[in-house]
């Protein structure tokens, strides 16, 4: 079981309050976090990667076990703590989004 | 009796105000989509409860939303918006080619006949059409194929489609622009498509009388004479008698010519709205008055309407989509600003008023005229 936190945007476009919890099948990815993430939540198609590339959109941001993973691989393992479900995987707006 | 609906977009979120027919009392909803830029609302004339949005942010990316109760709930629909085939190039800022990539939805243009139907202009410009009420979207790609895509340049905007005429008479004619392409009008539904901008004049383009590349800022149509059209081009207004084919300046006496937003009188198809902007450096009416202008000859001769208006120290900017008008009698004319302020005329723009005083910086404005 994957523990995942959105940011409150995302949370609201959702309709879900406080963390997600997510089975996901095989290894614990940024891919397969993610995928099982919009297939429970398909609203979420596109708002935190592209939908054709599947690229992390240039605002989104991915921390874990106070590491920026955003940089990382898609298909690189998760930390074994995110895994356990020991610690949740991060899905922050960049500091800088908000300009206007 | 008689009921106004008008949605507002705004940087921070969706504004529903409505009222009864006299329009002197004023409910406000919202913010709607708190936080998240809505560049666009509207609703179906075939289906008044059925409205479409846009929602993005740059953090991420675009929504579309659609409300089948007028408003009061809201569900996401689709939001892949993938161009036709390899997208190519148009201009950058300098003028160097710089690939087609999708940003945002400025406009959403329901169709007259079917809720399902909805068209959708978009940055980098482009036009797509769902018929499965907003759940897929397809592009139109006849517009970007004209062949003179790689000539279209962004205007401070961004390479924007902010304009979709659904012509009332002829469900073959769509009339859209592009901020800076210009116009452009379909006669085949949206197969193919041809630039209308023979006597548009742009001093800021290599050939100001060229085919395209002018920023054209909003156009304007009364339904009853689909064939006459009204352009706030970046400077200049302009109107078309022959459906876009020739233009001719109209700017006559007005102040400054200069500006966003256009609009035509529900039930005069010569009584025309623009609201005058100091320059394309200096986004703020001129002597800080904010002033609508009214021409009831089809152009040429405009007076200043102020009455209830700020008509000192008054440096908000009307961007190209917000104003409209209700199709009561009276007409109502409405329009926001990017000071938060929604102003509305209950007298085709003898008194003015605001509903709303401090909204975030108003994105547009669009009016249902409910029974």
């Amino acid at each position: 079981m994957i523990r995942v936190v959105l940011p409150a945007h995302l949370r609201i476009l959702a309709r879900v309050a406080g963390e997600v919890q997510l089975d996901v099948a095989g290894q614990a990815t940024q891919r397969s976090v993610l995928d099982a993430l919009e297939a429970r939540y398909p609203m979420l198609r596109g708002t935190i990667r592209d939908q054709v590339t599947g690229q992390r959109r240039p605002f989104v941001r991915f921390f874990a076990c106070e590491q920026d993973l955003s940089h990382e691989p898609p298909d690189a393992p998760l930390p074994a703590a995110v895994a356990s479900g020991a610690e949740p995987f991060l899905i922050v707006g960049a500091i800088a989004g908000g300009a206007r | 009796m008689s009921e106004v609906r008008v949605l507002v977009g705004t940087r921070k979120g969706a504004f529903v105000l409505t009222s009864d027919g006299k329009r002197e009392h004023w409910d406000v909803s919202g913010p709607h989509f708190g936080g998240w830029e809505m560049y666009h609302l509207k609703g179906s004339p075939a289906d008044p409860n059925r409205l479409y949005a846009s929602q993005s942010t740059g953090w991420f990316g675009q929504l579309i939303q659609r409300s089948n109760d007028g408003g009061k709930t809201w569900e996401p629909v689709g939001n892949k918006f993938v161009y036709d085939g390899v997208p190519g190039t148009h201009q950058w800022y300098d003028g160097t080619p710089h690939p087609w990539e999708f940003k945002r939805v400025w406009h959403l243009e329901p169709s007259l006949t079917d809720p399902d139907t909805v068209y959708a202009g978009v940055e980098d410009a482009a036009l797509f059409r769902s018929t499965d009420a907003g759940q897929t979207w397809q592009e139109l790609a006849g517009l970007r194929g004209h062949g003179s895509g790689p000539h279209w340049q962004p205007g401070a905007g961004g390479l924007c489609l902010h304009t979709i005429i659904l012509d009332p008479a002829d469900p073959q004619r769509i009339y859209i622009a592009i901020s800076a392409a210009g116009a452009f009008r379909t006669d085949d539904a949206g197969q193919t498509w041809r630039p209308i901008n023979r006597g548009l004049y742009s001093k800021y383009i290599p050939e100001p009388t060229a085919e395209v590349g002018h920023c054209v800022h909003h156009v304007a149509m009364h339904p009853a004479r689909p064939g006459v059209l009204f352009m706030q081009k970046h400077w200049d207004v302009m109107r078309s008698d022959d459906a876009g084919d020739s233009w001719q300046k109209i700017s006559g006496n007005l102040p400054v010519d200069f500006g966003f937003v256009i609009d035509v009188h529900a039930h005069e198809p010569d009584t025309v709205y623009v609201v005058p902007i100091k320059s394309d450096s200096e986004h703020y009416p001129p002597e800080g008055k904010l002033r609508v202008y009214r021409s009831r000859t089809g152009g040429n001769e405009w007076e200043a309407l102020t009455q209830g208006l700020p008509q000192s120290d008054c440096y908000v900017n009307v961007l190209r989509d917000a104003m409209a008008v209700d199709s009561l009698d009276a007409c109502g004319v409405y329009f926001g600003t990017t000071g938060g302020q929604v102003y509305a005329s209950a007298d085709a723009g003898d008194h003015w008023a605001p509903i709303v005083r401090d909204l975030p910086a108003v994105l547009s404005v669009e009016v249902q005229t409910l029974s």
